[in-house]
């Protein structure tokens, strides 16, 4: 599967130059522009002062630009929110890839009784709107005593469905007889999984690795929800916070906003190529 | 003979019994705990007046107080406003764009991909906080490049507007869903078998009947597929709504999802919310169940 996803360089790359495509070039570059601005404004924003954020004509770029408000957002505990957040992604990251990959690969290899039964429950869970559960989960963490600490956003997240799923396309691709081979040199199962399964599903975890961060990073509803001490708060609540009650410091918000973004998306711009393939492989036979 | 080898594919099965079920354990484990055994706790406390006093069971007079509850209507009129207008314009533009660029260099492909997916990345909190910046009444952006651009005369209150607000939430929600149907669509279509495409040109085929013929059959998996997802994202939009307009002006805003958060986690309403949740899951799957046998029956 994965052979066919490679781009076959186009045999006709000599092909017309017409209007309709001129001109859709130029459309899809003036698009970019609109999509890459957004964080430009949040970028730049955060070293405007507090004049030029209010100013009734707004500056393209801060023609006087200072680090205030770096300087007041890590005064907030900003620095706490992100350590908060690396620790909830990290976590969230490792537990799932391990239960992830094992249940994948028990799906999609071991013919245990009840095996389509329990995928057809995960694929028919993975379609349902996780933010519903959340009434209930939050009940449950309070009888836990989780609730306003990181296990509450981590333990529900871990649980979704869509890693297994994952996991269970990756491993499918094992050929039946290299299971075969280790079985008659006498490997037993853990061995078998640590020294065959894994090294070859390798691929599949750095991409469910890499997704699972990135999706736990943004997952403001959950954190919302189940996080409300100042010490337990994430980057994007700490976001929130800020512009719920300074409405008008644009300049210390877009400060924030830069912190809990452009970390996240320099990740996402090194692992690029797995990420992808982690969003492809997910909807190939859905 | 006959009775050892029954009894060995006994043991081998029983085997691949228990080994599988291990394997399977740790995330059985999380799954039933953290979602199978919530999402039937929704549903049992959906049937009860569940709030910080009470907890009586009251059958299904949530749901019957729901179907009586103007803002609740107005929430679910809002969000299926919200789904219909976003999830074809999503798809079409994915697809247009994929289009484009499937074709380019790798560097360029990469290049455009990231680009569109980069507002998912950022977050739907720091995207929703910029744009609030930039729809602010007296110090945003937009109503000073439209001034200046002649469309309007006086500064626009683009989201304390009951007319303006549903739209900008729109917009901001089609920013932020764009970016994975192209990165499929891009490799759907460069997926599709190349010797059908230069046989149908050889043929004289237009680009548009090129297009029709043999593209779409072959990329119909992956279209339902952005259908479904696109379809619950917009259902589940949430962070874009409490941020920007906490539901306003006047409930304009409000959806199903942002309602059932102002009920359960406002007024403490647990078991109306429930009674919510319960009712959009089985929107969200009935839709999805419509766009599966829409799709199956189109491709015959």
């Amino acid at each position: 599967m994965q052979k066919t996803m490679q781009k076959k360089p186009s045999a006709k790359g000599v092909e017309k130059v017409t209007p309709y495509k001129v001109i859709s070039v130029i459309i899809l570059l003036l698009l970019s522009a609109f999509f890459i601005f957004t964080l430009y404004w949040i970028i730049t924003g955060s070293f405007k002062d507090r004049q030029s954020v209010i100013a009734a004509k707004p500056e393209w770029f801060p023609s006087n630009p200072v680090l205030d408000n770096y300087h007041s957002l890590f005064e907030k505990p900003a620095l706490r929110w992100l350590y908060n957040t690396v620790l909830i992604c990290g976590a969230t990251m490792l537990l799932t890839c391990v239960s992830a990959s094992m249940g994948g690969y028990a799906i999609a290899k071991k013919k245990f009784a009840g095996r389509n039964l329990i995928f057809t429950i995960f694929i028919c869970a993975m379609a349902l709107p996780k933010q519903v559960i959340l009434i209930p989960l939050l009940k449950q963490m309070s009888f836990l005593k989780l609730h306003n600490t990181i296990w509450a956003v981590i333990l529900p997240n871990v649980g979704w469905p869509f890693g297994v799923f994952l996991m269970k396309q990756f491993s499918e691709n094992i050929p039946d007889e290299m299971l075969e081979a280790a079985r008659i040199d006498g490997a037993g199962e853990t061995r078998t999984f640590l020294e065959i399964i894994l090294p070859m599903i390798k691929p599949g975890i750095g991409a469910l690795a890499i997704f699972t961060f990135i999706t736990a990073w943004n997952d403001y509803f959950m954190q919302l929800i189940m996080l409300n001490d100042t010490n337990t708060l994430t980057i994007s609540l700490g976001i929130a916070k800020l512009q719920a009650e300074l409405s008008t410091d644009f300049g210390l918000i877009m400060a924030g906003a830069a912190v809990g973004s452009v970390p996240i998306i320099i990740v996402f711009l090194i692992f690029q190529r797995y990420f992808t393939r982690g969003i492809t492989m997910g909807a190939v036979k859905g | 003979m006959q009775i050892s080898s029954k009894h060995s594919m006994r043991m081998a099965r029983r085997r691949e019994n228990i080994s599988g079920y291990l394997f399977m354990a740790p995330s059985l484990l999380f799954f039933i705990g953290f979602v199978i055994f919530p999402m039937g706790m929704c549903l049992v406390t959906s049937f009860f007046n569940y709030t910080m006093m009470d907890f009586s069971f009251i059958g299904l007079k949530n749901y019957s107080e729901m179907f009586a509850d103007s803002v609740f209507i107005k929430s679910l009129v809002n969000t299926i406003v919200i789904v219909v207008v976003s999830v074809p314009i999503t798809c079409v533009f994915s697809l247009w764009v994929a289009s484009l660029i499937y074709k380019m260099k790798d560097v360029y492909t990469s290049f455009f991909r990231c680009v569109f997916y980069l507002p998912v990345v950022t977050g739907s909190v720091a995207v929703t906080v910029v744009w609030k910046w930039i729809f602010n009444n007296y110090y945003g952006l937009l109503n000073y490049v439209a001034k200046n651009l002649g469309l309007i005369s006086t500064n626009v209150n683009w989201i304390g507007n009951s007319n303006t607000a549903l739209g900008c939430i729109i917009m901001i929600l089609l920013t932020t869903s764009v970016g994975q149907p192209i990165v499929l669509y891009t490799s759907a279509l460069s997926n599709v078998d190349k010797s059908l495409i230069e046989a149908a040109q050889v043929d004289g085929a237009t680009n548009l009947q090129t297009f029709w013929y043999i593209k779409w059959p072959q990329i119909m998996y992956t279209t339902l597929y952005i259908l479904i997802i696109t379809t619950i994202n917009s259902f589940q939009c949430f962070a874009l709504i409490q941020l920007l307009t906490s539901g306003g002006p006047n409930y304009s805003t409000s959806t199903i999802m942002y309602y059932i958060y102002y009920n359960a986690f406002k007024l403490s309403r647990y078991g109306y919310g429930s009674a919510m949740g319960i009712f959009l899951a089985a929107i969200i799957a009935i839709f999805s169940a419509l766009q599966f046998k829409v799709a199956k029956t189109d491709n015959g």
